[in-house]
């Protein structure tokens, strides 16, 4: 059981890393896509372009939400 | 040789020059305070274990997965990664997170090394092959996957594995010359610039591998097709030139020495 907890743990540190905020920014920008795939929004160019936007769009906010002010322990 | 294969070549070196820089520091402090035999073997078994990773990985992920399917998931991860090393990078060079210094974990290294009692005089010192091993190892899986996935999407493995061959070669040079840890290396600089090929790279295969999911599995087509990259080096550049100009407004930059002192004074 350890060594099976020490085993998810690298894989975990290897490809997390420190900031699971920026794993969960891919999964949802990458989702964003899915669902204008999905729904015929765009044409195979419009979707790439939608796509890379969407990863610079939720990296962004990951990267705010990580550096915002942090409110004083009352 | 393409544009695509010299950019392919570039990142490989550069991401996998600065792992090796970073594994070079660890294998040095064991070599110098307790025994080169033991560091030398654990360097060496850990190569073995990647060499070994790579062929099965590589294999495995170039049968069975279907190309889509192989963009999504290598896509997809490349991108974490290469966020992870731009996010570093924009937080490093605001002043919000100190800068890599080898020297530092050098002597960190150093430090641990003599904690752990002395060295035997026989045989095989235990403690200087594991972390030799575990060093060399650790930083040598992010170098092989970023070799696997760039070699794989770019459908050019022996590129991909002469810029990460090229780029021991090169790290082991300069430390054999030296002997002392590199930190003369522009080591955040380059972590910066990988970061942005890695982003770019993964974001470019992650959205192209999304056609996984539509019938027929085709992939996606970017406008301008390879050219695309590119445009997202350039967008992740300005993203990251932004964050870094906001970030050091908001909060004057924290001040960090790097020395170069030779490792026999180090080690004192």
């Amino acid at each position: 059981m350890k060594y099976l907890k020490a085993f998810g743990q690298f894989w975990y540190d290897f490809i997390i890393g420190d900031d699971w905020k920026i794993a969960v920014a891919v999964v949802l920008a990458l989702g964003v896509l899915l669902a204008a795939m999905k729904a015929d929004l765009f044409g195979d160019h419009g979707l790439a372009v939608l796509g890379g936007v969407a990863i610079v769009v939720f990296f962004a906010a990951s990267l705010a939400i990580d550096v915002r002010p942090k409110k004083p322990k009352s | 040789m393409s544009a695509a294969s010299w950019g392919l070549l570039i990142a490989t070196f550069a991401a996998c020059f600065v792992e090796m820089v970073e594994a070079t520091t660890i294998v040095m402090a064991m070599g110098f305070t307790r025994s080169w035999r033991s560091a030398m073997i654990g360097t060496g078994a850990a190569l073995a274990a990647l060499a070994v990773v790579t062929a099965f990985t590589g294999y495995a992920l170039a049968t069975w997965m279907p190309e889509s399917a192989l963009q999504l998931a290598i896509g997809g991860l490349l991108l974490i990664f290469g966020l992870q090393w731009l996010r570093k990078a924009i937080l490093r060079a605001s002043g919000r997170k100190a800068m890599h210094d080898e020297d530092q974990i050098y002597l960190d290294e150093v430090e641990s090394a003599r904690a752990a009692g002395a060295a035997p005089s026989e045989g095989l010192d235990l403690f200087s092959f594991m972390v030799s091993f575990k060093g060399v190892f650790l930083e040598g899986m992010e170098v092989v996957f970023i070799v696997i996935t760039f070699g794989l999407n770019a459908k050019d493995v022996p590129v991909a594995v002469v810029g990460a061959a090229a780029a021991v070669v090169v790290v082991l040079g300069i430390a054999m010359a030296l002997r002392r840890p590199l930190a003369m290396i522009p080591e955040n600089l380059l972590k910066y610039g990988v970061g942005l090929l890695l982003a770019s790279f993964g974001t470019y295969w992650a959205v192209e591998g999304i056609g996984i999911f539509r019938t027929g599995q085709e992939s996606l087509a970017w406008p301008g097709k390879d050219a695309a990259i590119l445009g997202l080096i350039a967008i992740w550049f300005l993203l990251s030139r932004v964050f870094i100009a906001a970030l050091r407004a908001a909060q004057p930059p924290a001040t960090t020495t790097v020395n170069s002192t030779p490792v026999q004074e180090l080690a004192k």
